[in-house]
């Protein structure tokens, strides 16, 4: 293949990274804005998403249609209910405590890991996207006579990551509009401000947390059921989406929506890029010592605001 | 006054146009401030008026907007914290901030040892020699955080001894205590005074006229007015500012 | 108070003491594994160095190590050094790249200074991965058994195996408590305590800390040197992340800031794991539930509970 298309469709598999890492990333940026604790076991809960389809589907059988309608449904709110229940029985506990939550969640980082190896066994398992046709894709060149349109062999996309890519705008527009609009949206706002004085005001902080703490991890199922159909669900496939996203909300600034969607586009394409031109190791290599570079010398993120 | 600086040493400390500004707040606004050595200067003023980030710009925990800090002749201004303690200040929290979790006694060990530097085998009887002067001998070997909260406020003036200051910048450090321990505490420091410079911020005014020997007023980041107690008595701005409302 | 490092010092003696007399009646297995645990405890009281006694949470421990194990065993692999040497070589390595990390780490703190820890250690994982023609990736590498004598001991002999680990374990445990009784241990506490008070009393407490950080990797690395020469193999498992949360676990265990608290930590948690993964492939749980435990109900370990209720003189 040429080397248009070539980046065109290394492009398009980056829209389907991004689209992905934008919703788990900014699961994880949204505890972090809110609570001002960072969850190591966030990967995990993509991974719980991601084995929770699985089932979901595996349990449905019928139609792989109906099967990931449930599973898009279900996967998240199993989910974000365990993340909440987590909160309430072990973060609330330690008070939030920055560094001891950081050491509670490398252990439910285990926990759930170790449980999953247990129950859902060291295999990796498809589970089938629920519509998979081919669309091919055109492409341009300079004939003689002007401007033409082909269709490359290999050009192409499923129908399937076409519906990923679209399905992290919609997501983001609801959010945004709870966010901006909904008296949940106001609470969170205020307790993202400030938890002390949120208190003051009656609001129950503490459920408020438990909460977003659900959202959060369900915002990471809800990106695993997308891509689960497109990657195996296996038990330590938590890993990249944990680092990514650590990647995303540092490059972003900590706790920064808008800085985490910008970042995880970002960072999405150019891993999809990166990862069709380069081996991925160097690029994740590069892609740490970026980051931790970024939190050493600009630990407001590249798109994050500076505070006095 | 010409005589007694020159019999003192000449200014232990000056600013010269020193400014802070938090955001568009002009905490500390273009000061020019001359404490002679051997002085106790006590620093007054109505809440707000400045007078913490002035004594932390002059101690280096905050950094200067603008103008400069000399100390012993030597320009300080971009020195950080660490290094105008070792040249000779001491600073006292205002909010008590002691190792509450090491015992009093090692508490007072920390601020001498640095003096000390890696030798002289006198940290321990030095240790106990400041915790004697303040009282507080006996419960060397508590921890910290189980002294009653006068206590500490005398362990936080025990660390500053043990550093043998030239200046020692106290803090508020009455606030809390009783009138029999302020008594103590007034005794004290007239003892220590002979030994080094004090710079005393303080709310309690009759404190401040028992010890000072010259009066700053501080008044929305300026210096309102500078003198004797009497003179600062009298002084009709700083009553409408301060004293009287 | 003066009693206090006399007694300190004859318990940390007698404890090697035990371990010394322990080889004679031990049975083969449990003698092979208090090796390993020995010198894994020498990696737990350098990862107490910098988050027991000065309050620096490092989640990227594993690169220090590794640091030690790789520069030791390349430099046996490539350079043909000997054992001793290539031990050098890998201290040296681990100096360096502690080094290195703390001039960039230490210009953050608490959650940030945690991630970027763990960044870095990620990218040297990584990196032996990426230059695997070298490293063999995540195979690792064999250390010659002809390569593993020191001084005419062959180390791959369970009996100087032993007390190579015994020699390194005591060396660490007698620098610490020197450390921990000299004054600055009490400055690094003081900062653990009370960073800005102790910046207050005129320490320079970003040299300290480096200090700390340093001295810290540079320990670990000696560690992870050790590991590779007694136990002859060299592998990009020990530059992951469970190495790098390992110490924190083993140190929380036993008791943060106490210096037999390492090695006590080690030793259950050690244990712990061989019986779990004697009755499952997931032993890996046990250390999640050790963590979350520890984090809720015993925040200061076993020797720091025994610190606070009975022995108070305890370092």
């Amino acid at each position: 293949m040429e080397f248009g298309p070539h980046l065109m469709l290394a492009m398009l598999e980056g829209l389907v990274q991004a689209s992905v890492l934008t919703l788990t990333a900014l699961g994880l940026s949204l505890v972090f804005g809110v609570m001002r604790v960072v969850n190591v076991a966030h990967g995990e809960f993509f991974m719980l998403g991601a084995v929770f389809s699985w089932w979901i589907t595996q349990a449905v059988g019928a139609s792989p249609a109906l099967g990931f309608i449930a599973a898009l449904l279900l996967a998240p709110l199993l989910v974000g209910l365990i993340a909440a229940l987590a909160d309430w029985l072990v973060l609330r506990r330690i008070e939030y405590d920055p560094e001891r939550t950081i050491v509670a969640t490398i252990g439910l980082l285990y926990i759930i890991q170790q449980l999953t190896l247990m129950s859902f066994g060291p295999d990796a398992r498809p589970v089938p996207p629920p519509f998979n046709s081919r669309i091919a894709l055109p492409w341009f060149e300079w004939g003689e006579g002007g401007l033409s349109l082909y269709w490359p062999w290999g050009l192409s996309i499923t129908s399937y990551k076409l519906f990923v890519i679209l399905a992290a705008p919609a997501v983001l527009a609801a959010l945004w509009l709870v966010m901006a609009r909904s008296r949940l949206g106001l609470v969170l706002r205020a307790t993202r401000i400030d938890g002390e004085i949120a208190r003051t005001f009656a609001i129950p902080v503490e459920k408020v947390y438990a909460l977003v703490f659900g959202i959060g991890a369900a915002l990471a199922a809800l990106g695993a059921v997308l891509v689960v159909p497109i990657q195996q669900a296996h038990y330590l496939m938590g890993g990249d989406p944990l680092l990514l996203s650590f990647i995303v909300v540092i490059i972003g600034g900590l706790g920064s929506l808008r800085g985490t969607v910008l970042a995880a586009v970002l960072i999405g394409m150019s891993d999809g890029i990166i990862s069709v031109f380069f081996t991925p190791t160097l690029a994740k290599i590069i892609a740490t010592l970026l980051v931790a570079m970024v939190l050493v010398f600009r630990p407001e993120g590249l798109f994050g605001e500076r505070r006095a | 006054m010409v005589a007694v600086k020159a019999l003192n040493g000449g200014d232990l400390v000056t600013t010269r146009g020193l400014c802070r500004h938090f955001g568009g707040i002009r905490a500390v606004d273009g000061v020019d401030f001359a404490l002679p050595e051997g002085e106790l200067r006590a620093l007054i003023g109505p809440n707000g008026a400045g007078k913490t980030t002035f004594v932390s710009l002059l101690c280096g925990r905050l950094r200067p907007s603008g103008g400069a800090i000399t100390f012993a002749g030597e320009d300080v201004t971009a020195l950080p914290a660490h290094e105008r303690i070792r040249r000779g200040m001491a600073y006292t929290f205002q909010i008590t901030s002691v190792f509450a979790n090491l015992t009093v006694r090692e508490n007072v060990a920390l601020a001498v040892q640095r003096r000390l530097g890696q030798g002289g085998g006198t940290l321990g009887a030095e240790t106990e020699g400041a915790l004697a002067r303040v009282g507080l001998l006996e419960r060397a070997d508590q921890p910290a955080r189980d002294l009653a909260y006068g206590h500490q406020r005398l362990l936080e003036i025990a660390m500053g001894l043990g550093q043998k200051p030239r200046l020692l910048i106290l803090d508020e450090p009455t606030q809390g205590l009783s009138e029999g321990e302020i008594a103590d505490f007034i005794t004290l420091i007239r003892e220590v005074s002979r030994e080094m410079t004090i710079l005393l911020i303080e709310h309690n005014m009759g404190v401040v006229m028992a010890l000072a020997e010259r009066i700053t007023v501080l008044d929305a980041g300026r210096i309102l007015a500078e003198g004797s107690p009497e003179e600062i008595r009298a002084n009709r701005e700083v009553q409408a500012a301060y004293l009287g409302g | 108070m003066r009693g206090a490092p006399v007694k300190s010092l004859a318990l940390h003696l007698g404890l090697i003491a035990l371990l010394f007399a322990l080889q004679f009646v031990l049975p083969a297995y449990h003698h092979g594994n208090l090796a390993r645990i020995m010198v894994m405890a020498a990696y737990a009281m350098g990862y107490n160095l910098m988050f027991g006694y000065t309050g620096l949470l490092s989640l990227g421990h594993a690169m220090f190590f590794a640091a030690g194990m790789y520069g030791m065993g390349l430099s046996v692999q490539y350079l043909g050094l000997s054992a001793g040497s290539g031990f050098l070589a890998g201290v040296a390595a681990a100096f360096a790249l502690s080094l290195g990390v703390a001039l960039l780490a230490l210009r953050t703190s608490g959650v940030a200074f945690m991630i970027v820890t763990l960044m870095f250690a990620q990218a040297l994982y990584l990196a032996i991965l990426h230059f695997a023609p070298w490293t063999r990736g995540d195979e690792g590498f064999v250390i010659p058994r002809a390569a593993r004598v020191f001084l005419g001991l062959d180390l791959a002999d369970p009996t100087i195996r032993y007390g190579a680990a015994l020699t390194l374990f005591a060396l660490v445990m007698l620098a610490m408590l020197c450390l921990v009784h000299a004054r600055e241990g009490r400055v690094l506490v003081a900062i653990r305590e009370n960073e800005p008070r102790a910046e207050m009393l005129g320490y320079d407490t970003w040299r300290h800390k480096l200090f700390a950080v340093t001295a810290s990797g540079t320990i670990s690395g000696a560690a992870g040197a050790a590991y590779g020469l007694l136990f002859g193999y060299v592998g990009a498992a020990f530059a992951q992340v469970p190495y790098s949360i390992f110490p924190l676990l083993w140190v929380l265990l036993g008791g943060a800031g106490t210096l037999i608290g390492p090695f006590i930590g080690t030793l259950f948690m050690f244990y712990l794991i061989d019986i779990a993964s004697g009755m499952t492939d997931a032993y890996m749980l046990a250390v999640g539930v050790a963590l979350l435990l520890l984090t809720l109900f015993a925040p200061r370990g076993i020797m720091g509970v025994i610190r606070e209720r009975w022995v108070r003189w305890l370092p």
